[in-house]
């Protein structure tokens, strides 16, 4: 750095040489107030009593968040700021920490649109004030709206780099994925069945309200929405997790009222949740156990398993995934996320599903595992399986639907049919736009 | 499926692929623990190793074992269940009562009334768990002191002696079937079953599950209160169980017995590599724990150390122990970065 070779031995080594890092979940001390978290580790000491200043840093707090023209209270408690304020928070500790280089993993990932703004309104600030800034992000739109100059970095290898003024989205997509664009949705002709899941007026006291939609064999139901909208939690109830407050559900024209997940997966439903590593995958079990644990009813006589159906059943789904792994035994925390996903991929597919419900099942894994799972979603698709897909990604959403019910919060604002589908129109639906129109 | 990454190379010398076999086990570290142990302890006194000494070593944690596998159970599903000496307590001065005032009641029957008071209350402590939504260390604190309490009523404050229990109870722990005591063989048949028990049956399977991420295992529909409540009738079953074996084999019942004993259990359990956080461990693990803590208590007298030094040793072996099981596993978390990252 600066010319000198440095060999940090922690992250408070770094933070001391100027290097502060913002992460993708902000880890922040949720009790403690905002002054408190961006002095933690390098508190003020009042010059004459050595003793810790806490006027001094409330004050030096005022100015950062006066600096970032943040409307935050120095005292509030830090688990009472949204998301967004939280990065804003670490943000104001970076600059506390006089930082020359600021590195922000995936910051947009929980912000809404109103909040990116805000934060890259920040970024320029911080740009302008001469410090270098290293904005990790898989979103094109982002990476073209505030960087300068990219890096591509595929599977923990350098690919390449340049400035952004001189590239296009293609040139980096073709650098990420290895291969052309083209082959990154796989949609094939649907063939579009019966109707076998009917949605109407579900709701849940303060998340959703109404939703009505229904969904076919075939099809891939496409569900946009920002973070906030409420899809997540219409299939969390459809699955049984939840309790709906009102509405009805109706499988092949039959009301349905799961008590829990084990009555929504003997009708057939199978359920890829939202956070893999929360949700998804038990990382202490193996590969196996973790994709056998759906079925232990048929797998299973009078309660006692039977290793050697599990392996059979382990390595025909596991192998169908192409899980890289160096053996069905190994703890699934061994695995890289985008193979964690696919042990849930596979965990659900053994279970034969009529209906496959798949939540955000490419956030956070690498471009070449997306391109597998977009290909093994259509080829469900084009088995017969219906298809709902919670996606925040536009094009994925835009590449892979069969028809979009758009959400914003807790309100179907659209339904768009494959012909209709169009970037804008999503997206104004997603911001509520329409919705403001129907009730003029 | 890459199966040339985990194959090894044939022409790996036999010792260097058994090493590599232990190293990969939690337990290992805790194997070789033992082995170091012994040679001092051996050297002192040769007779260590001798068939009778190894069978009372056996005898006794033969006890220890049953309740480290009722403990093993609860952590593994992330609680904890401190009822252990309570329950023991309960169980153990009722048998011995129903022994006194009816001394023909079969010894089968005593056991059977231990195993069923010990369901009983390792079902309240289910129930507040599992429907009451109380954390276990909560739940088990209260009814620890409760049942301890249920004793000192039922037994109105006695004890019962040797002399007012029949030989045939007192005497069947040293009863020998092919060489070996009923009480090791109570502890071989719990061991099995459990054994089995926690490895190839789907209720077990489910445990490792909760323990392991709960909300995963709800989001594929396995019953989180069911196996909550399941787990803690397990613990106090076999809790019940060792309580009627605990007043016949040292032939009498006390209200203060097995006072602190869910500490022995609790160590037996960390130290055969159970994670305290739930989801990973063992049957064999537990037992070795056992054995280990059993071999302590039974060498430290061998060796000449004064009375008032042992509990000290005891822990610092313990934490020792202990301390070698986390740097072994923080290398094998840090092997397998390396492995993820060469992928």
């Amino acid at each position: 750095m600066e010319g000198r070779e440095l060999a940090f031995k922690n992250a408070l080594d770094a933070q001391h040489a100027g290097i502060v890092a913002i992460h993708q979940e902000a880890s922040m001390f949720l009790e403690l107030s905002v002054t408190e978290n961006i002095f933690m580790g390098h508190h003020l000491r009042h010059p004459k009593t050595k003793r810790l200043d806490g006027k001094g840093m409330r004050e030096r707090t005022r100015e950062l968040l006066d600096q970032l023209e943040l409307s935050i209270d120095g005292d509030t408690l830090v688990k009472n700021l949204s998301v967004a304020q939280r990065h804003m928070v670490e943000i104001a500790k970076a600059l506390s920490l006089h930082a020359k280089i600021v590195i922000m993993d995936e910051p947009t990932s929980a912000l809404t649109t109103r909040e990116v703004e805000d934060l890259y309104r920040i970024v320029r600030q911080l740009r302008a004030e001469g410090r270098a800034i290293i904005f990790i992000s898989h979103k094109f739109e982002e990476i073209f709206q505030i960087c300068d100059y990219f890096t591509v970095l595929r599977d923990g290898q350098y690919i390449g780099e340049g400035f952004i003024k001189d590239t296009t989205t293609d040139r980096i997509i073709r650098m990420m994925i290895g291969r052309n664009i083209d082959h990154m949705f796989p949609k094939k002709d649907p063939k579009i069945g019966e109707e076998i899941l009917t949605v109407e007026n579900l709701s849940q006291l303060g998340a959703f309200q109404d939703v009505s939609f229904s969904l076919h064999k075939g099809e891939i139901l496409g569900f946009f929405g920002l973070v906030g909208a409420g899809r997540s939690e219409v299939m969390r109830t459809i699955f049984g997790i939840d309790r709906r407050s009102g509405g009805t559900v109706r499988i092949d024209g039959k009301p349905f009222v799961p008590k829990g997940p084990h009555e929504a997966m003997a009708k057939g439903i199978g359920f890829v949740p939202e956070d893999r590593q929360r949700q998804g995958v038990i990382l202490s079990m193996s590969i196996g156990n973790n994709i056998t644990i759906v079925q232990l009813d048929s797998l299973c006589k009078m309660g006692i398993t039977n290793a050697k159906r599990e392996l059979e059943v382990t390595r025909t789904y596991g192998e169908k995934m192409e899980i890289k792994a160096a053996g069905w035994h190994v703890d699934a925390d061994t695995l890289s996320g985008g193979n964690q996903q696919k042990v849930v991929l596979a965990k659900w597919i053994g279970t034969n599903p009529r209906i496959l419900i798949l939540d955000e099942p490419t956030k956070g894994i690498d471009v070449a595992t997306k391109a597998a799972v977009h290909e093994f979603v259509s080829e469900m698709a084009s088995q017969g399986i219906a298809v709902m897909l919670v996606s925040s990604e536009l094009p994925e959403i835009l590449g892979m639907s069969d028809r979009v019910v758009v959400m914003h919060e807790g309100d179907v604002t659209a339904i768009f049919e494959r012909e209709e589908l169009q970037e804008e129109a999503i997206m104004r639906a997603a911001l509520g736009e329409t919705k403001e129109a129907r009730r003029a | 499926m890459r199966e040339s990454q985990v194959k090894r190379t044939p022409s790996e010398p036999l010792l260097q692929r058994i090493v590599k076999i232990l190293l990969d086990r939690r337990e290992a570290s805790l194997v070789i623990l033992l082995a170091i142990m012994l040679v001092p302890i051996v050297a002192r006194s040769p007779q260590f190793l001798s068939l009778d000494n190894i069978n009372r070593i056996l005898n006794d944690i033969s006890i220890l074992s049953i309740v480290a596998i009722g403990e093993f159970f609860v952590i593994l599903s992330n609680g904890i269940d401190l009822t252990v000496g309570s329950i023991i307590a309960f169980s153990g001065m009722a048998s011995g009562m129903l022994n006194e005032a009816y001394p023909n009641v079969p010894v089968v029957l005593i056991l059977l009334l231990g195993i069923g008071i010990g369901a009983a209350m390792g079902s309240l402590n289910g129930l507040l768990v599992a429907y009451g939504k109380i954390p276990p260390i909560i739940t088990t604190l209260g009814t620890m002191s409760i049942y301890r309490g249920m004793t000192f009523v039922l037994s109105k404050g006695t004890w019962v002696t040797a002399h007012e229990m029949t030989t045939t109870f007192i005497g069947f722990p040293r009863r020998t079937f092919l060489g070996i005591s009923a009480l090791i063989w109570m502890a071989v048949i719990v061991i099995a079953l459990t054994y089995y028990f926690s490895r190839h049956t789907r209720p077990g399977r489910e445990i490792y599950a909760i323990g392991g991420n709960a909300t995963a295992a709800k989001f594929v529909g396995v019953n989180e209160k069911r196996t909550r409540f399941m787990v803690f009738v397990i613990s106090g079953t076999l809790f019940g169980f060792a309580g009627s074996l605990w007043t016949a084999r040292y032939a009498s019942a006390v209200n203060e017995m097995a006072t602190g004993f869910e500490m022995q259990a609790v160590a037996a359990c960390v130290l055969g590599g159970v994670n305290f956080a739930g989801g990973a461990g063992a049957i064999p693990g537990v037992v070795l724990g056992a054995l280990f803590l059993g071999v302590l208590n039974n060498a430290l007298p061998v060796v000449y150390l004064s009375t008032f030094y042992q509990t000290l040793v005891q822990g610092m072996v313990v934490l020792l122990a202990l301390i070698i099981n986390t740097v072994v596993d923080q290398r094998k978390t840090r092997k397998l970065l390396a492995q993820r990252r060469a992928r």
